[in-house]
C-alpha cells in the first residue's frame, strides 16, 4: 500500500463514486458490445443479465449474511408473473412494470425472509426449498389471473422510435436487461461495502459476538433476504421480457438449484462471482446441445445433460474447490504475486 | 361429511407415505446430522427401476424387492462416496453436495427415461370401499399402504431396540468417539444407516407411485412434506417422525381437499414455519435442545 492510511484519494473514501464509476464503465462497455454482437448473441447477453441479477442477490444473501436460500426461483416467479400481469392485462409501460415487479417480490419476500432469520442450516433449506415448490405451484391454484399452467404471455416490448427502425428486438431486451442488471449491482455494491455490509459479515461470523456489540441480527437478516428477494425479482421480471412468457414450467427446482450451483461455482459472497456463473449458466446449455447433437445422442440426454454437468459441478465444488472461480482466481494471484515478491 | 370422511381416511393413507419419506430423513440425521435433501429423487429413481421390472416381468412383488434393494444399495454408496467426506466439514458444505446429488439424480432419470410422467400399477384395488351404501376414498391399496409403513416403522424400531447391531448403530450415532474405541465400526454403521434410510424412502416411492405418476420432478411435494413431517417430530425422534407425518397428512389432505392440490407444498410451509416459531424443538421432541 503506498497510500497512506488517513490521506486517502477521495476514489478509495467513497464507495458511491467507485461504484456509480464501475456501473458507467460497464454501461459503457455493454453499449459497445451489445452493438457488435448478432441477434442470437443479444438474447444471450439478456439471459445473462437476468440471470446475474438473480445470482447476485443470492450471492450476497449466502456470501455475507452465511444464510442459503432455495427460494430464488419461487421469487423470480413473482416478479415475472408481475410483469406479465402488469404489461399483459393492464398496458403498463416496461419502466413501471419492472418497478413495480421489483416492489411486489419484496413484499413477498419480507414475511418469508422474517420467518427464514430465525432459522438456521438445513432447517433453512427446508424451508426456502418450500417457497421454491410452494410458489410457481400457486398458478395452478388461480387459473383465471395466473393463467394455470400454460402461463401468462405478453407483446413484447417495442423499441422506441428514435433508435432508428433497424434497431431489432434483441438488442432493445438485452439494453433492458443489462440496465437492470446494472442497477443491481450498483445496489449491493454499495450494501455489502456499507456499514450494513460490514454489520452482516460480522453477523455471519460470530452471531454472538455482534450481538453483544448491539446488532439487530434478525432485522439484518431479514433486510438481506427482502434485498435478494427484490433482485431475484427483478431477474425472473426480466426474464418474463426476455421470454413474454410466465409460466410454472419456467420456475422448477431445478432453477433454484442452478443458480445455488452458479453462486457456488462462481464463489460465495463475490458480485464478480456472479458474473462468472451467470456467464456459465448462459453458455453451458449451448455447448451441452452441441456436443450431444455432434454425438448424436437422444433429445433427453441433451436437454438433461446441463443439469446433470449443474449436480457434479455442486458436488465437486464441496469437496475439491469450496471456494469456486472467482475464490481459485484469487488464490492464483495471491501465489503469483507471493512468488514475484519470492524472487525479487 | 362424507367429503370430510374422505378427507379424513385419504389422509391417513398419505400421512403413512410422509411417514416413510420422514423415518428416512431422521434415520439419516440422527446418524450423521445431515438432512438428506437428496432423498426425493433417490426414491424416484428407486420406483423408476421398480416400474421397469414390473413392466418386464409382470410382479409387483419383484419390482418391490428390487426397488428396496437398490434403494439401500444407493444409499450405502451415497454415503460411502460422498457424504463421509462431508460429514465432518460446515453444514452448508453437506446441503450443497446432497443439493447437487438431487439435481444430478433428476437430470439422469431424464435421460434415461425422459421427461413424460408414466403410470405405475397399484398393488391392490383403487376402487374404494363400500359401507352401507356409500363408496368411501379410501381403497384396499390405501390399507396396503397404511400396513406397510406401520410394517416397516415397527421392523426398525425393533432393529434398533433388540438387536446387539441396533445397539452399535445407537452408539455410533449418539458418541462416535467412544463407540469406536469400543470396538464399534463406525464408518461401517453410518453406511449401513444410509441404506437403511434410502430403503425406507424406496417403500414410499413405490407405495405412492400410482397416485402421483413417475416423473423425475414428481417426488418434491413428497420430500417436502418428509421434511416438515421429521422436524414437526423434533427430526430426532422416529415415534415423533412418524405422529408429526399422520399429523401432518390430515393436515395437508383437507387443504387438498377443499382448496386445490396446488396450495399443498405452501400449506407444509406454513405449517413448518409456525411449528418452528412456537415450538422449536418441534411437537415432540427427543432432546431437550437444539438450534434450529
Amino acid at each position: 500500500m503506498k497510500v497512506l492510511a488517513g490521506v486517502r484519494h477521495p476514489f478509495e473514501r467513497s464507495t458511491l463514486l467507485r461504484s456509480g464509476s464501475l456501473v458507467l464503465l460497464s454501461a459503457v462497455i455493454l453499449l459497445v458490445v451489445s452493438g457488435q454482437l448478432g441477434d442470437y448473441n443479444r438474447l444471450q447477453l439478456a439471459t445473462g443479465a437476468y440471470y446475474f441479477a438473480a445470482l447476485a442477490g443470492l450471492t450476497v444473501l449466502i456470501g455475507s449474511s452465511g444464510q442459503i436460500s432455495l427460494g430464488q426461483g419461487g421469487l423470480m416467479a413473482v416478479g415475472a408473473y408481475t410483469v406479465c400481469l402488469l404489461i399483459g392485462d393492464n398496458d403498463w409501460a416496461v419502466l413501471p412494470a419492472l418497478v413495480a415487479a421489483v416492489v411486489i417480490s419484496c413484499a413477498v419476500a419480507a414475511p418469508l425472509g422474517a420467518a427464514a432469520s430465525r432459522l438456521r442450516g438445513p432447517y433453512l433449506a427446508g424451508a426456502t426449498l418450500a417457497i421454491a415448490v410452494g410458489l410457481p405451484a400457486l398458478a395452478d391454484r388461480f387459473p383465471n389471473t395466473l393463467g394455470g399452467s400454460n402461463g401468462l404471455v405478453i407483446n413484447p416490448p417495442t423499441p422506441p422510435a428514435w433508435l432508428g427502425a433497424n434497431f431489432s428486438l434483441e438488442h432493445w431486451e438485452a439494453w433492458i436487461a443489462c440496465a437492470g442488471a446494472l442497477v443491481v449491482v450498483f445496489v449491493l455494491y454499495n450494501l455489502t461495502h456499507s456499514g450494513v455490509g460490514r454489520s452482516l459479515r460480522a453477523c455471519r461470523d460470530d452471531e454472538i459476538a455482534a450481538s453483544l456489540c448491539g446488532l439487530r441480527i434478525g432485522r439484518l437478516h431479514t433486510l438481506t433476504f427482502v434485498i435478494s428477494g427484490g433482485c431475484a425479482g427483478l431477474g425472473g421480471a426480466l426474464l418474463a421480457l426476455a421470454l413474454q412468457l410466465a409460466q410454472p414450467d419456467a420456475f422448477p427446482l431445478q432453477l433454484s438449484l442452478t443458480l445455488l450451483t452458479g453462486v457456488v461455482l462462481g464463489g460465495l459472497g463475490s458480485l464478480t462471482g456472479a458474473l462468472w456463473g451467470a456467464a456459465l449458466l448462459v453458455l453451458l446449455p449451448g455447448w451441452t446441445n452441441d456436443i450431444a447433437s455432434s454425438l448424436s445422442l437422444s433429445q433427453n440426454v441433451g436437454d438433461n445433460l446441463p443439469f446433470a454437468i449443474y449436480g457434479v459441478v455442486l458436488i465437486a465444488a464441496m469437496l475439491v474447490w469450496p471456494s469456486g472461480i472467482q475464490g481459485g482466481l484469487m488464490a492464483l494471484r495471491r501465489l503469483v504475486s507471493t512468488q514475484r515478491r519470492g524472487a525479487g | 361429511m362424507t367429503k370430510f370422511i374422505d378427507y379424513t381416511l385419504n389422509g391417513i393413507s398419505s400421512g403413512a407415505v410422509y411417514a416413510a419419506v420422514a423415518l428416512a430423513l431422521v434415520l439419516i440425521w440422527r446418524a450423521t446430522r445431515i438432512v438428506n435433501f437428496a432423498q426425493g429423487a433417490m426414491l424416484m429413481i428407486t420406483t423408476y427401476i421398480a416400474a421397469a421390472v414390473i413392466t418386464s416381468t409382470g410382479s409387483y412383488v419383484l419390482g418391490f424387492v428390487v426397488a428396496l434393494a437398490a434403494g439401500f444399495l444407493l444409499g450405502a454408496v451415497v454415503e460411502r462416496l460422498l457424504m463421509r467426506r462431508v460429514e465432518q466439514g460446515p453444514p452448508l458444505n453437506a446441503v450443497i453436495v446432497s443439493l447437487g446429488l438431487y439435481t444430478f439424480l433428476v437430470a439422469l432419470a431424464g435421460m434415461i427415461w425422459g421427461n413424460t410422467p408414466r403410470p405405475f400399477p397399484p398393488a391392490f384395488s383403487l376402487r374404494g370401499y363400500d359401507l352401507g351404501g356409500t363408496r368411501y376414498l379410501f381403497a384396499p391399496n390405501d390399507t396396503y399402504i397404511v400396513l406397510a409403513v406401520v410394517f416397516i416403522a415397527v421392523a426398525l424400531a425393533a432393529l434398533f431396540r433388540y438387536t446387539p447391531l441396533g445397539l452399535q448403530m445407537r452408539a455410533a450415532a449418539f458418541k462416535p468417539e467412544v463407540a469406536q474405541l469400543l470396538g464399534v465400526r463406525v464408518g461401517r454403521m453410518f453406511t449401513l444407516g444410509w441404506g437403511l434410510a434410502a430403503l425406507t424412502g424406496a417403500i414410499a416411492g413405490v407405495l405412492v407411485a400410482p397416485s402421483v405418476f413417475v416423473a423425475p420432478n414428481n417426488f418434491d411435494p413428497i420430500l417436502i412434506s418428509g421434511f416438515v413431517a421429521a422436524v414437526l417430530g423434533g427430526l430426532d425422534s422416529p415415534s415423533g417422525a412418524v405422529a408429526g407425518a399422520m399429523i401432518l397428512g390430515l393436515a395437508l389432505s383437507y387443504v387438498a381437499g377443499y382448496e386445490g392440490d396446488a396450495l399443498v407444498p405452501m400449506a407444509a410451509l406454513v405449517i413448518l414455519i409456525v411449528v418452528l416459531m412456537v415450538r422449536p424443538t418441534g411437537l415432540f421432541p427427543a432432546a431437550k435442545e437444539r438450534r434450529v
